[in-house]
């Protein structure tokens, strides 16, 4: 895994610290690893020498010296830098006055053109459109049928012929207007930046139907390269926006930061899934953070949304607060947690997990240990954790094959993070407005309309509190702080 | 310490749940579309296309003369500076050649400490010279591996019956594609083979196969859309197997390596493979040359959910360079087998290790 960026800071000016002043040397210092995270993450060499330069003016301007944890300071430098970016204006989809409103899909190979194509149709009709998929990549076998399939899917005509790319992609618009479409979306094939045939005839595409919006798709585990596609497709077809693709994955994804500064157009929509409706607007502040892989709370959040009931996990916070959290509740979390993927994939998401603790191969084996023991308990026991003795112990050992200090540990972990959740829920509740929290319900009800936005507000916050941790060494979680 | 880790995380996971949920009223901002009257589209006359082109057949090229056809547009951005003696930004020059072919900022770190070593030991003072050298660090690190396809059963440990080659990778990076492309290349040798449509998940994934199977004529086992991979390939062995055909190639559905249900299945495709008479012979990562660091992190995946035994490094013929491929091969031992470098049948050639670098500093 990757050395997430605030660790790298924090082994630089931990040695720095107390000596009050950061030299010339620490500063440049800062700059290589800030240099190096970017190019881990696949971000384009020339954008990463700019970047850096950018973010070397900010960092000299600013008091970095006097601030108390320049370490913070320089990554908020660095996170703002890169948000500011990556968003810029965002996208906004203006529908033609005499419709149809014409969308142009173009890219490489297997960057996800026909899927997304499938995709923003979707989107489109949830925003009470009525579109129509065009099919002009004749080149690979079947993609007409794979946009076939997937207009079927999403309730959205498919329109095309074996007269060629250019000669449907015209006819398109004339079996819109016949039709009665307001929404064309022309899925075309991919092809080589390099290939001068192939883009020619993208060109006469483009030319035949004059799109309102052409997009780029890009693929986010896109290395160097992505600026050499980005760049020729754009001098070829002035594109409007980028389609962002395979962001589920654990690329960085600095393939998007490469795109968006040499051709300057937005990132438009992020396909994150793939089930149709994983498809959303771009969020800035998230890419980021991925890209420094500084953790990215955001999808981990919506994981948790998807792994858990919502009002289950109301309850069981509320009671994880209050202390009556069971051994039986602790049982169950697991089972939903173990849904959102590997215990270590999700670690990867959390900021702010000390280094030690996410340098420690985790196998998800142990969490079958840990359920073995659990399920070996009495109801009783499980509710009362207090009531095992020693006899009980040896007995849970012998029924989860485990030895009795195994089952003492866990035990003893668990009760200190039961007393731990107490007295943060001392803190958290002061902390949190009532008023907000009842909002919240309210909000909940509405349901989550994904993709129906074309701008998102700031981040979510985390909740701001001294969190410790029991057993972790290093107990902060500074990501919280 | 993996208690403490666990319940530590539970507890995260559910405060972080919980606290979202709590803070639902996060303003969620309306779509902000505008109607806006631009321009209404002026439909010109439809063109007759002269450029769609079928993929035909082609002489088969090799490595080189694909590559420099495809680059022949691009200068080298090294030009000037391997003239002369050695200069500081010399190095950091060819540091920087590494960086932009995506061989990445570790491995080509490593391989600047290993040429700097050499050229003070062979007293290298001319930046020519020099260039030389990192080439050979680079074709040391990927040589000597078997990156023959293997149909021998035996070899494998298996019992008589059709070998298996199993096509694994993540989304997009042209596993059916490599597929058609190599039954083609395999039937022509004399094989006798059964391909199964194991993507069942993308649409239209099947009739793609197909198409390409009945381009080279060769059999195909297909299930329907949303079917079980697994026992579609458990029928594609099973139908070689009656047929007394050599090969079955698999095709399965494009995965994002974090996917652990996923990746699950992909290891369930592998081992029913191997339930009825079949024997895998080959696991073959498909790899996009377009792909940057991910790429590791998919080999490591991959490879350890299905005993990867070798690499296909496809789209090569574009101006991407690849350069993952050398991490992979010296960190995990994973040889590039194939590499794509067209669309034509016939456009899936050898790896060669020397022109693969060379082709890095083009």
């Amino acid at each position: 895994m990757f050395e997430n960026l605030s660790d790298r800071f924090d082994g630089i000016f931990s040695r720095i610290r107390g000596r009050g002043k950061l030299s010339q040397e620490d500063i440049d210092e800062t700059l290589r690893e800030i240099r190096l995270a970017l190019l881990e993450a696949d971000v384009n060499l020339d954008v990463v020498k700019t970047m850096v330069g950018r973010i070397r003016v900010r960092a000299e301007g600013e008091e970095l010296s006097g601030a108390l944890n320049p370490a913070q300071q320089v990554t908020k430098i660095v996170l703002g830098e890169l948000t500011t970016s990556l968003g810029g204006e965002s996208m906004k989809i203006n529908y033609a006055g005499k419709p149809p409103t014409v969308v142009l899909m173009a890219g490489l190979q297997g960057a996800g053109k026909t899927t997304n194509a499938g995709k923003l149709a979707q989107w489109f009709k949830k925003q009470g459109r009525n579109p129509l998929l065009v099919g002009a990549d004749l080149q690979r076998p079947a993609a007409v049928e794979q946009l076939r399939t997937l207009g079927a899917q999403v309730g959205v005509p498919v329109y095309s012929e074996p007269i060629g790319p250019v000669a449907v992609a015209g006819a398109a618009i004339a079996e819109a207007n016949r039709t009665g479409r307001d929404v064309v979306i022309v899925d075309t094939a991919g092809r080589l930046a390099i290939d001068e045939a192939m883009m020619a005839e993208v060109r006469h595409i483009s030319d035949a139907v004059e799109p309102h919006y052409t997009f780029l798709v890009i693929d986010a585990m896109t290395g160097q390269d992505a600026v050499t596609t980005a760049h020729a497709f754009n001098e070829t077809l002035e594109l409007d926006g980028v389609i962002l693709t395979k962001l589920d994955g654990d690329a960085r994804g600095g393939a998007a930061l490469s795109v968006k500064e040499v051709v300057g157009k937005p990132i438009a929509f992020a396909s994150t899934g793939e089930k149709l409706d994983e498809f959303e607007t771009f969020h800035p502040d998230r890419l980021a953070s991925r890209i420094l892989g500084m953790g990215d709370v955001e999808t981990l959040i919506e994981k948790a949304e998807e792994a858990f009931e919502k009002e289950e996990a109301e309850e069981t916070a509320a009671r994880l607060l209050e202390g009556t959290f069971t051994l039986e509740d602790f049982l169950e979390q697991m089972q939903q947690i173990k849904k959102m993927g590997s215990i270590g994939s999700l670690m990867g998401m959390m900021p702010g997990i000390p280094k030690e603790a996410r340098d420690v191969e985790i196998d998800d084996k142990q969490v079958d240990r840990i359920e073995g023991i659990i399920r070996s308990m009495t109801p009783d026991e499980r509710v009362n954790p207090e009531i095992i003795d020693g006899s009980r112990r040896q007995r849970i050992a012998a029924g989860c094959g485990q030895s009795s200090s195994d089952v003492k540990q866990l035990l003893d972990q668990f009760s200190q993070m039961r007393k731990m959740m107490k007295q943060f829920a001392g803190f958290g509740t002061k902390k949190m407005n009532p008023k907000n929290r009842n909002k919240g319900r309210k909000g909940k009800k509405g349901g989550r309309h994904k993709g129906g936005r074309v701008t998102e507000k700031g981040p979510a916050k985390v909740p701001k509190s001294p969190l410790s941790l029991p057993g972790l060494e290093t107990g902060d979680f500074p990501g919280l702080n | 310490m993996f208690f403490a880790i666990i319940i530590a995380i539970a507890a995260l996971v559910i405060i972080g749940a919980s606290f979202v949920i709590l803070r639902r009223d996060r303003s969620r901002a309306d779509s902000g579309l505008v109607i806006d009257p631009t321009d209404p589209v002026d439909l010109g006359e439809a063109q007759p296309d002269p450029v769609a082109a079928p993929v035909e057949d082609a002489p088969k090229p090799t490595f080189r003369e694909r590559l420099s056809t495809a680059r022949s547009s691009l200068s080298g951005f090294l030009g000037g500076v391997f003239s002369g003696g050695i200069r500081a930004e010399t190095w950091e020059e060819l540091e920087e050649a590494l960086i932009r072919a995506d061989v990445g900022v570790s491995t080509s770190n490593e391989i600047m400490e290993a040429v700097k070593a050499a050229a003070v030991e062979a007293g290298t003072e001319d930046s020519a010279e020099l260039i030389d050298i990192v080439k050979g660090q680079l074709v040391d690190r990927l040589s000597g591996f078997d990156r023959s396809l293997s149909a021998d059963v035996e070899a494998a440990g298996g019992e008589p019956g059709p070998a298996v080659w199993l096509f694994v990778g993540v989304n997009g990076v042209g596993k059916t594609t490599t597929i058609g492309k190599l039954a083609s290349r395999e039937s022509a040798d004399g094989r006798t083979l059964v391909l199964a449509a194991g993507d069942t998940f993308r649409a239209a994934a099947a009739e793609q196969l197909t198409m390409w199977a009945e381009r080279s004529e060769v059999d195909i086992v297909r299930g329907a859309e949303g079917a079980d991979p697994s026992s579609v390939v458990f029928d594609a062995v099973e139908r070689a197997h009656a047929r007394n055909a050599d090969l079955v190639m698999a095709d399965t559905a494009g995965r994002l390596q974090t996917k652990t249900n996923l990746m699950e299945e992909l290891r369930k495709v592998r081992r029913v493979a191997e339930k009825g008479s079949g024997t895998v012979t080959e696991t073959l990562l498909v790899i996009d040359a377009t792909t940057g660091q991910n790429g590791m992190s998919q080999a490591k995946q991959f490879a350890e959910a299905v005993d990867v035994t070798g690499v296909v490094l496809t789209k090569l013929d574009g101006s991407a360079k690849g350069g993952i491929v050398v991490a992979i091969h010296s960190e995990l031992g994973l040889p590039v087998k194939l590499v794509g470098l067209g669309e034509g049948i016939n456009d899936l050639v050898e790896f060669d290790e020397n022109e693969f670098v060379d082709a890095l500093f083009e």
